[in-house]
């Protein structure tokens, strides 16, 4: 028998050790507490600030006779540095609207489909090459997204649209449609990915093809997900600023015409902010399109992460 | 093997006394008991109505069908079921003096005191040497000298250290899953324990390794008190001085080892150990 | 040819399959989509890299912009970039981290403060970044800074744009990223190596730093890198909390403005008066960017895929 190498630690140390550590292991609990609260704090700030800002235009009659909030949607103009700046948010509205709407019309199908060829029909070698390709486009900075739109695209797409002006609502919404794909594509492809794949054994043993299995039993299985991709691509048209900014043409026109040069509500404050008085109507009326955008985008976010939750539970409960 | 011992003896020899005042004795023999132990998993009875007396310094086997809660038995002794959570607790589990379920018991003093060895080897991605001193380091020791004579020391007891002393700085997870276990009841004993849990520890083992840990088990009998669970019943003939048969969460049987296997009292356990369920 | 079941005269079925034309066209389709991804992504960097290539020299790199930006080189944006995103990791990393070990080590999943955090990471993240640059210029700029003069009894130091606040700005949109990263990370970490440690008597925090944390370090520094990367493209946020136009020096001070490669992009594509002149100058910053962005994106990926590569040896 090997004898032991005496006792471990008498007793009396052990129990200050303890004591000490017991402190220390409450502290850092504390801490770490703290680091999670921060980002609810985070958030709490972003909402408390961008609004207390925009809150002249509801409470200081001086701001309100310059911009008010129905006038927001009653003056038909966008023009903020005339003699008689007019605070219309409809060409804006129109604008953001029109270059989304093509965004999505675009990065959509493209997105969703190309999910479905990735979990469904692709070899594991074609997968190495797209899974990658999309985290480098992810990967992109915006601004070099606009860049590409105003520098590249634009031009090409003028000599196949035959558009007006180079820079249009249209180009804005493609360059734009490049930077909300990575986002919907990779959303929509986990959910493919979770769908079980007895699902598709039991589709495919009936003689189903595996694009009939794709299309009527994987994608309904995964839709709620496929559906908050979508949402979250949406949120992300709404708010990206840079690309906008720099393909658009950011004229406020508000008119319906794609073709036509467009501004966002986003590219409004960026374009507008640096050179505003701090605490003037427009400052207060840039910051409150920062809380309109922010508003926007917390309610179709939330609706996003409803879904995933719902498609969480409903593939658990399978 | 034992012409080593003097060099041990020795070296140890060097190492300073931490405390005059502390107790030169080895750790006072631990008595684990329970008493109405119930265990609820949510609202899932695992444990119902548990009682039993276990001896300082004696190998005792757990055996039972799959699900029967050997394991869930075995985790309330160290707490380890703290983890998971809404877990609830009724009756009492004692060791020796400590109550077990307290409040105010310290789940890390007391998991220092209970040892625990799993099912599946769970060594530290790190080397063998890290492995072995890592609760040695929790508690403080930093002289590399005393660190090393430990590690030695449980390594020597758990028959892993003529396979590992040139490669100590290596990668504990390119041992063999038999090598990983016996290091992970190393690394339990060298923060001396006065209980060692173990989660059927050789079922993860070929029949080598499994013969391996079983002398093992005999062999650490006379420090530790010993609470193994097994699925083989061979095994536990092989190595308990008694054994506890459950059923369903409840405790059927408990008793002298031959005897139970012998001549059982229950009809239930006779059953089991003859096949016939489960 | 019919049958009758159950007393009904019904159409046999046919014998075969019928052969799914329009299937196989729409699954030629998705593989259409997928290509055109990866060609769209392949011409955005080749044409960058194509017309960029020949602007960068060291000249470039470490020359100062000269002649109203059509002449010269990009090394202040360079060095406000880097020293943005540093100071941005330096802020941002232990809250991340700190927080994910939170979610995932202590927290209790269904308790009001844990879903709460959950909550407000999720929707952090879909935050526009042009409102976390109204968020930096009301909060940081005219809130904290403009109060942390009065109470220094400075002039305009603090309360005006400036690389710190840029940079807090830029964690502050960050974080769920290395929140979200740093729990993938944790999650990966066996249960049975906290169980190990936590059976050897060591506490949870002890777990974490000896045991969790040394095994999460790959998937920690894959958030980290790639909010880095995400860090030295995002231009919206620090539009108005400290990016500058044209600066003469370098940055010295956290309350200096600076230059930053992005919003030098920026500026050169669209304030530029002479277009044609600043071209080859534009393309060349547009690829210092691009390269340092991928660069850091490739290393994150290449940490991931090892990180799961080895997940799955392993079980
Ligand atoms: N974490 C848990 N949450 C909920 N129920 C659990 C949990 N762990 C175990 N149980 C339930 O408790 C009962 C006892 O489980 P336990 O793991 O103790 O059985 P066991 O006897 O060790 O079985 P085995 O021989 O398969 O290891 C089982 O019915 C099991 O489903
Ligand atoms: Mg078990």
């Amino acid at each position: 028998m090997i004898p032991s190498a005496g006792p471990l630690q008498p007793g009396v140390n052990v129990a200050r050790r303890r004591r000490l550590q017991r402190l220390r292991e409450a502290f850092i609990a504390w801490v770490l507490r703290a680091c999670a609260f921060s980002a609810v704090a985070g958030l709490l700030l972003i909402m408390v600030f961008v609004f207390r800002e925009a809150l002249p235009i509801f409470t200081s009659a001086e701001t309100q006779r310059e911009a008010n909030f129905l006038g927001f949607f009653t003056v038909p103009n966008w023009q903020p540095v005339s003699d008689v700046p007019k605070y219309g948010l409809v060409p804006l509205l129109v604008g953001t609207f029109k270059i989304v709407f093509v965004a999505m019309a675009f990065a959509v199908p493209v997105a969703v489909l190309a999910a479905l060829f990735a979990s469904e029909f692709a070899s594991p070698r074609l997968r190495e090459i797209l899974k990658p390709a999309i985290e480098l486009l992810a990967g992109i900075p915006s601004v070099v997204l606009g860049f590409f739109g105003l520098m590249v695209l634009a031009s090409w797409l003028q000599s196949v649209t035959g558009a007006p002006v180079r820079l249009n609502a249209f180009n804005a919404g493609i360059a734009l449609s490049l930077g909300i794909l990575p986002t919907t594509f990779s959303v929509c492809e986990d959910a493919l990915r979770a769908v079980p794949k007895s699902y598709r054994e039991a589709s495919l043993a009936l003689g189903a093809s595996r694009w009939q299995t794709a299309w009527r039993v994987t994608l309904p299985a995964a839709s709620a997900g496929v559906a908050a991709a979508i949402l979250l691509g949406l949120a992300r048209a709404t708010g990206e600023t840079m690309i906008v900014l720099m393909a658009s043409g950011n004229a406020a026109l508000g008119t319906a015409n794609v073709f036509d040069s467009a501004r966002t509500l986003s590219a409004t404050i960026a374009a507008e902010l640096a050179e505003v008085v701090v605490g003037s109507p427009h400052y207060s009326v840039l910051f409150f399109l920062g809380a309109l955008l922010f508003l926007i985008t917390f309610v179709v976010n939330v609706a996003a992460g409803l879904l995933v939750d719902r498609l969480r539970r409903r593939l658990a409960g399978a | 093997m034992v012409t080593d011992v003097p060099t041990i003896r020795t070296r140890v020899a060097e190492v300073p006394p931490q405390d005059p005042a502390a107790p030169a004795v080895p750790p006072t023999p631990a008595h684990l008991i329970a008493e109405d132990f119930h265990l609820f998993y949510g609202t899932n009875e695992a444990l119902k109505g548990v009682s039993l007396e276990i001896p300082a310094r004696t190998v005792t086997a757990i055996i039972g069908p799959s699900g029967c809660g050997k394991s869930t038995l075995l985790r309330s002794f160290n707490r380890m079921n703290d983890l998971i959570p809404n877990v609830r607790m009724t009756g009492r589990l004692r060791l020796t003096d400590l109550d077990v379920l307290a409040r105010s018991t310290d789940v890390v003093d007391l998991r220092r005191r209970v040892g625990m060895v799993f099912q599946r080897p769970n060594p530290f991605p790190k080397s063998i040497f890290e492995n072995v001193v890592f609760g040695l380091r929790l508690l403080g020791v930093k002289d590399r000298g005393e660190l090393e004579v430990r590690a030695e020391d449980s390594l020597r007891r758990a028959a892993l250290w003529d396979e590992v002393k040139d490669r100590l700085d290596h990668s504990a997870m390119a041992l063999s899953g038999g090598q990983q276990q016996r290091l992970c009841i190393a690394r339990s004993m060298a923060i001396e324990p006065e209980v060692l849990l173990m989660d059927e520890p050789a079922s993860a083992l070929d029949p080598t390794a499994t013969a391996r840990v079983e002398e093992l088990i005999l062999d650490l009998k006379s420090r530790y008190t010993i609470v193994v669970v097994t699925h083989n019943m061979q095994q536990a003939a092989r190595v308990s001085d008694r054994t506890a048969f459950m059923l369903q969460g409840e405790l059927i049987e408990y008793g002298d080892t031959r005897q139970l296997f012998t001549s059982p009292h229950k009809r239930l356990t006779e059953d089991y150990i003859t096949g016939r369920f489960g | 040819m019919s049958a009758t079941i159950l007393g009904q005269k019904v159409a046999a079925l046919p014998r075969k399959q019928p052969r799914d034309f329009a299937g196989g066209a729409f699954t030629a389709l998705s593989g259409a989509a997928a290509a055109l991804i990866v060609l769209m992504t392949a011409v955005i960097i080749g044409d960058v890299v194509l017309h960029g290539w020949q602007t960068v020299t060291w000249e470039f790199l470490s020359g100062v912009p000269r002649e109203g930006m059509t002449k010269g080189g990009i090394w202040p944006a360079i060095y406000g970039s880097v020293l943005l995103v540093v100071l941005m990791t330096v802020a941002l990393v232990p809250f991340g981290v700190g927080a994910a070990i939170y979610l995932n080590e202590y927290a209790n999943p269904d308790a009001p403060f844990t879903r709460i955090v959950r909550f407000a990471v999720h929707n952090l993240a879909g935050v526009p970044s042009i409102v976390f640059g109204l968020f930096g210029l009301g909060f940081f700029v005219q809130f904290v800074g403009v109060q942390m003069d009065r109470a220094l009894g400075l002039d305009v130091t603090w309360g005006q744009p400036a690389l710190i606040w840029a940079s807090l700005t830029l964690a502050l949109l960050n974080l769920p990223v290395v929140i979200v990263t740093t729990e993938e990370a944790l999650r990966a970490v066996p249960r049975e190596m906290r169980e190990a440690s936590l059976a050897l008597g060591a506490t949870r925090w002890q777990t974490i730093r000896n045991v969790l944390l040394p095994q999460a370090m790959p998937g920690i520094l894959t958030g980290a890198i790639l909010s880095v990367s995400r860090g030295a493209g995002e231009v919206a946020p620090i539009l108005f909390t400290g990016a500058a136009y044209f600066l003469p020096y370098l940055p010295t001070s956290p309350t200096d403005q600076f230059m930053e490669l992005g919003y030098h992009v920026f500026v050169l594509a669209t304030q530029s008066p002479d277009v044609d002149a600043t071209k080859p100058l534009l393309y060349g910053t547009v690829l210092v960017l691009l390269l340092l962005t991928l660069l850091l994106n490739l290393t994150a990926m290449l940490l991931r895929a090892r990180l799961r590569a080895n997940l799955a040896g392993r079980s």
